[in-house]
């Protein structure tokens, strides 16, 4: 399959997760962020960064950059889609998922190892287990998730909770295991039809065995089965 | 040229860490009577003569604010 990755001025990313696609035997290119053409690619893929300078707040003006317009046709058609990092507060912007993403709790930027329990997996983007232990890397400002407590039932009821934090044994701590503070430990979810996901931790990190943990592979190895069985 | 001041704080019941962060500070440092700190944003705009409110107020809600988490409050700017 061939991934779409967005490069939007800001984006750190990008290379990253071309990377992890050619390893795991996919095809990846990049689409810049003025461009309105974005055929040719099976799923988008919004990196990592800081575009737009993060101003105003992460994710306000990219979601208004021209290749928005279509990444957003495109989901509604449901074409799958993802943002990691950054790109989770694009779509999040661009009322793609639901919720924000706040300064994390503390104050500080946090780059570290996370523990992340798989919760669901009606998600195109991620098939394995739940109950599934991740070991994914998170690297950010503003991961500290919110929701109003409706948004949150309903996330929870429509199973679109798909990754938590947790500690190293799968449990989550009485005072939240989220590093950044986020809402009930979440980390990543996806819209009702699970074509959208958004995530903070970066998958793309952890797919190449030189680095060790190939954990994160699991993400674009779901998606690929996923449009394999639909073609 | 008319101006418009624009205030942007958090909903109520979001939580605003470097709101929270500065309240502690002011308590540790004997403002014992500080009970909230509450931190937001606060934009100058400059706009053409005749720029209604409802106008001002559609730019907070598409982009100067998120309307999820933070509410915006317009002041037109009296010229002296």
């Amino acid at each position: 399959m061939r991934f779409g990755v967005v490069i939007f001025p800001g984006s750190n990313c990008e290379q990253d997760v071309v990377h992890a696609a050619e390893v795991l035997g996919h095809e990846a290119g990049y689409i810049w962020h003025g461009d309105t053409d974005i055929s040719g690619f099976d799923a988008i893929v919004l990196p990592g960064g800081f575009s737009y300078g993060d101003y105003i707040r992460c994710g306000a003006v990219a979601r208004f950059s021209p290749v928005m317009a279509e990444v957003i046709r495109f989901a509604e058609r449901g074409g799958p889609v993802i943002g990691i990092c950054n790109g989770f507060q694009i779509l999040a912007e661009a009322h793609l998922l639901p919720g924000a993403l706040l300064r994390n709790r503390g104050l500080k930027f946090i780059c570290t190892q996370t523990t992340l329990r798989v919760e669901e997996n009606s998600c195109q983007w991620m098939d394995a287990t739940p109950g599934t232990l991740l070991r994914i890397p998170i690297n950010h400002n503003e991961g500290n998730y919110i929701c109003d407590p409706e948004t949150l039932e309903r996330l929870q009821g429509n199973g679109q909770i798909v990754l938590r934090y947790c500690e190293a044994d799968g449990s989550r701590a009485e005072g939240g295991s989220a590093p950044n503070g986020a809402l009930d430990d979440i980390a990543g979810i996806c819209n009702e039809r699970g074509n959208v996901f958004g995530l903070m931790p970066h998958p793309e990190r952890v797919v190449d065995p030189a680095v060790g943990i190939t954990d994160g592979a699991v993400v674009f190895t779901s998606i690929a089965r996923r449009l394999a069985e639909v073609v | 040229m008319a101006r418009f001041q624009i205030f942007v704080t958090y909903k109520k019941g979001i939580f605003d860490p470097p709101g929270a962060t500065a309240e502690r500070a002011l308590v540790s440092l004997g403002y014992d009577e500080v009970s909230s700190v509450k931190i937001g944003k606060f934009i100058q705009l400059e706009v053409a003569d005749g720029t209604s409110e409802e106008r001002v107020a559609e730019m907070c809600g598409k982009l100067l604010a998120n309307p999820v988490i933070e509410d915006f409050r317009i002041e037109p700017v009296e010229e002296a």
